[in-house]
């Protein structure tokens, strides 16, 4: 059968960077192919060139064997190309409802074209529904969690009705459950004869869905693996040209506490009807946070951290109480955050690599106030290379990196100083293998050095990996503790999905 | 760098149009009065800049300087309050008012356009009720005060001296210390700069008390300059002038873009267009409308120069608009 689409010798180039070499891609129609390779690699720069937000330096597209040259977004989508972005494109300001029909709403009125509120709501919803997105579809974007958000967009490629659908990284903030239901979405769009391209840095995932996997290394074709060649060894050792040491390292296992006692949260609450959230946290230890969207973790984080108000709850490191009403008291008491979205609350995207990693440390690189840049300089080099962030400098304008490589800028910025407390709002989001197991083993070293450690994720397979204890919240509320000894994927989904503590 | 020389040769441009337009015994004096405006309205437009890195907006600058101008004519004329007094109480009134404006825009989460637009009616209304819509004479309690503002050290007007010295003391604050990273960085991006740590709400509330500190100094020095204080003229505008400067001069008002020189050339362009304009003797009702066209070419070379457009490219888009738009 002759290929749907075909790329051939594409090349891109931004200043200071090949993105793409002469790269080669084909997809049959009801196929479902996976882009995998490291944080740079050219995965998302593929994708934009073939639904027209970039046009290729050279190389041609053909699809159903004619050549095709796509201008635009609007072009692409004519052609049935729809691409999800990595970074979420939502109008904060309207509905889910609004959101998934942008562009596209019914009318009645003939030219008065007023918006049929009914039909668009009932249409929402059936695609909302599919996808397990459950929320009324009247509830305003910028209220949902950034999961949420994501089904959304989800939502909105899968009414455009497309006979290609580009996914760039659509689970990072999905969790296992809404993994699965968006699989047995693309599923049924590919017995539809719908081609998926799917990115992921999460290679469970692609051993799953995928049909066949092409790498990307370097902007270059590494290789491609078939159905039955498809594992995590030959994967990673595409993706990265070596093999990798042990992925989950956890070398200094809590030792026995400390002098210290560590973080000692009780009776927290930040919703008026929610009953106190009581644990502690001790030097050394990593401590993972597992539950299902929505169910109030990042809330949790953002109150310790002092961007939400706390409404009742206290909060003891080593004793001694702290009192947190802005980001900058946590910080001085020694609690970092990571937070959860890197473009809003990480990072300014319009400035550079160097002066976002030092933002947050800048009066330890300063003199009476004046800044030393040759020192800030040097920060910076030393960061980026323990991170492995790839830019071609550090003046590059961090809005121009790959999303994982901005992710890592996040973690520089605040891996510099030891904290007593880091919070790690879904660090890996985004993060290929190699990067990921160097974040782990940067956790299990600040752990050694007397930091507790509080870990948010979605990705089960890293919360069982890393973490001395996990924590599982339901709706606002902490579920359930779970000790090594007891941790399952059962044992934690049991208490997520609100089930009652077996201990 | 491109758009700052780009502005700096229109400057020049200005400056020998206006000397070609002026007779040579002239040129002292007319230079001499042009250093003092740029004076007067440099400091305003350094305050507006800095606020306006921080992605606020104060538009209540012109008031300020008539009610702080007002406030200083009725210490000094009404009740006799020794000049240096006189002048610490109006820097103060100043310094408050902009904290004032800084603690609605933080603490209550007001919009700064509104606070601001506020205070452009409520301190222009106030100083007419001190002035009591008189235009008092403080010519003689401030004889000695005005003779050595308007005179000149090493041949430059105490007023360009009294900028330049502000500039520096501006640029370093801005470009070489960790206080004016922090105001960019709230310019840019407000919640990533909150989650870094900066304690925000303290430097937004400074950045509006240096705006209105900053207009405060503009009132004495206008003060000094003209010797009268008039409720219904003195300031008027000179948000807009301000605000006008820092754009021309590279400031973005979606914040976290500005440099200082910048907002110097700004002014001084400003400064020139006006003296240009009289000097050769268009209509003096046609200088706003000049005005307005400079800063709307500006801003649309600014934004093809952002889209990384080249000088090449900028000339010829007119004739290729054109070609597109005759082809339908
Ligand atoms: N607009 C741009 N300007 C300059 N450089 C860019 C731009 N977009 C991408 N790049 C660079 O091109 C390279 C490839 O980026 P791309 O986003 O395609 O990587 P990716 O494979 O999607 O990585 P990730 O897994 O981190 O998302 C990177 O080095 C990146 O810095
Ligand atoms: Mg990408």
């Amino acid at each position: 059968m002759p290929p749907h689409l075909c790329a051939t010798g594409i090349d891109k180039a931004f200043p200071g960077v090949r993105a793409l070499q002469n790269v080669q891609l084909e997809i049959q129609s009801g196929e479902v192919l996976a882009v995998v390779g490291e944080n740079g690699a050219g995965k998302s720069t593929l994708m934009k060139i073939l639904a027209g937000v970039y046009q290729p330096d050279a190389g041609t597209v053909e699809m159903d064997q004619r050549p095709i040259v796509v201008r635009s977004v609007k072009e692409a989508e004519h052609l049935g190309i729809v691409l999800i972005h990595q970074e979420l494109n939502l109008a904060g300001d309207l509905d889910i409802a609004g959101n998934i029909f942008l562009g596209r709403e019914p009318t009645w009125g003939g030219l008065l074209k007023l918006i049929d509120q009914r039909r668009l709501h009932d249409n929402a919803a059936k695609i909302a529904n599919r996808l397990g997105l459950t929320i009324p579809s009247r509830t305003l974007v910028h209220q949902l969690s950034l999961g949420q958000q994501q089904l959304v967009e989800i939502a909105r490629a899968i009414s455009l009705q497309s006979r290609l659908l580009i996914l760039d990284e659509p689970t990072s903030s999905l969790t296992e459950t809404e993994t699965a239901r968006l699989f047995s979405v693309l599923k049924e769009l590919k017995t539809q004869g719908i081609s998926i391209l799917y990115i992921s840095h999460r290679l469970k995932e692609v051993e799953i869905i995928a049909d066949r996997v092409v790498v990307l290394r370097d902007g270059k074709n590494a290789g491609e693996l078939r159905r039955g060649e498809i594992n995590h060894r030959a994967l990673v050792q595409l993706m990265v040209g070596r093999e990798l040491k042990q992925f989950f390292q956890r070398q200094h296992q809590a030792k026995t506490p400390l002098a210290r006692t560590g973080i000692e949260v009780k009776d927290l609450r930040w919703l008026p009807a929610q009953p106190g959230i009581t644990f502690t946290i001790e030097p050394g230890e990593i401590v993972g946070m597992a539950g299902l969207m929505g169910a109030g973790r990042t809330e949790l984080a953002q109150t310790l951290f002092g961007v939400r108000r706390k409404l009742t709850g206290a909060v003891t490191i080593d004793g001694k109480p702290i009192a947190v009403r802005k980001p900058a008291d946590a910080i001085a008491a020694g609690i970092f955050l990571i937070p959860e979205d890197r473009r809003i609350e990480g990072l300014i995207l319009t400035d550079s690599v160097k002066h976002n990693i030092s933002i947050a440390s800048l009066p330890a690189l300063s003199r009476f106030g004046f800044l030393q840049r040759s020192r800030e300089e040097r920060l910076a080099e030393a960061m980026c290379e323990r991170f492995m962030v790839r830019t071609p400098g550090i003046g590059q304008m961090v809005g121009n990196l790959s999303g994982g490589n901005q992710q890592k800028v996040v973690l520089a910025k605040w891996l510099s100083r030891t904290p007593k407390l880091l919070i790690l709002d879904e660090p890996t989001r985004g993060i290929d293998v190699g990067a990921k197991s160097e974040i782990y083993a940067l956790m299990d070293d600040l752990a050694h050095q007397g930091a507790g450690i509080l870990m948010i994720s979605s990705d089960l397979e890293e919360i069982l990996g890393i973490s001395d204890r996990v924590l599982v919240m339901h709706a606002g509320t902490l579920a359930g503790s779970l000790h090594r000894a007891e941790l399952t994927e059962e044992a934690i989904m049991h208490l997520a999905t609100g089930g009652e503590s077996r201990t | 760098m491109k758009k700052l020389t780009g502005i700096f040769a229109f400057l020049c441009l200005l400056y020998v149009l206006i000397l070609a337009f002026t007779d040579q015994e002239a040129w002292g004096s007319n230079n001499f009065n042009l250093t003092k405006r740029i004076g007067i309205y440099g400091i305003s437009c350094l305050g507006a800049g800095l606020l306006i890195v921080t992605g606020g907006v104060d538009l209540s600058i012109g008031s300020v300087i008539c009610f702080c101008a007002a406030i200083f004519s009725w210490l000094v004329v009404d009740h006799h309050v020794p000049i240096p007094a006189a002048i610490v109480v109006v820097l103060l009134s100043g310094a408050l008012i902009g904290a004032v404006n800084g603690f609605l825009v933080t603490y209550l989460g007001l919009q700064a356009f509104v606070v601001t637009l506020c205070g452009l009616f409520a301190f222009r209304g106030a100083a007419r009720w001190i002035l009591n819509d008189e235009i008092p004479r403080i010519a003689a309690p401030i004889a000695d005060w005005s003779a050595f503002f308007n005179g000149s050290f090493l041949s430059i007007s105490i007023f360009l001296w009294l900028l330049l010295g502000l500039f520096v003391a501006g640029s370093i604050f801005l470009h070489f210390t960790i206080h004016g990273r922090y105001f960019f960085a709230i310019g840019s991006n407000e919640r990533a700069a909150r989650y870094s740590g900066i304690n925000v709400d303290f430097y937004k509330i400074l950045a509006y008390v240096l705006c209105s500190f900053f207009a405060a100094i503009a009132a004495l020095m206008d003060v000094f300059s003209i010797s009268s204080v008039q409720a219904s003229s003195t300031g008027n505008f000179m948000e807009l002038y301000a605000i006008a400067g820092a754009v021309l001069g590279g400031c973005s008002l979606r914040g976290g873009e500005g440099i200082t020189v910048g907002m110097l050339i700004g002014t001084a362009i400003l400064c020139l267009l006006r003296n240009l304009i009289q000097m050769a003797e268009i209509k003096d009702s046609l200088e706003p409308v000049v005005i307005g066209v400079a800063l709307l070419v500006c801003a649309i070379i600014d934004e093809s120069l952002r889209r990384g457009l080249s000088w090449r490219d900028l000339l010829s888009a007119p004739q290729q608009l054109w070609e597109r738009w005759t082809r339908g």
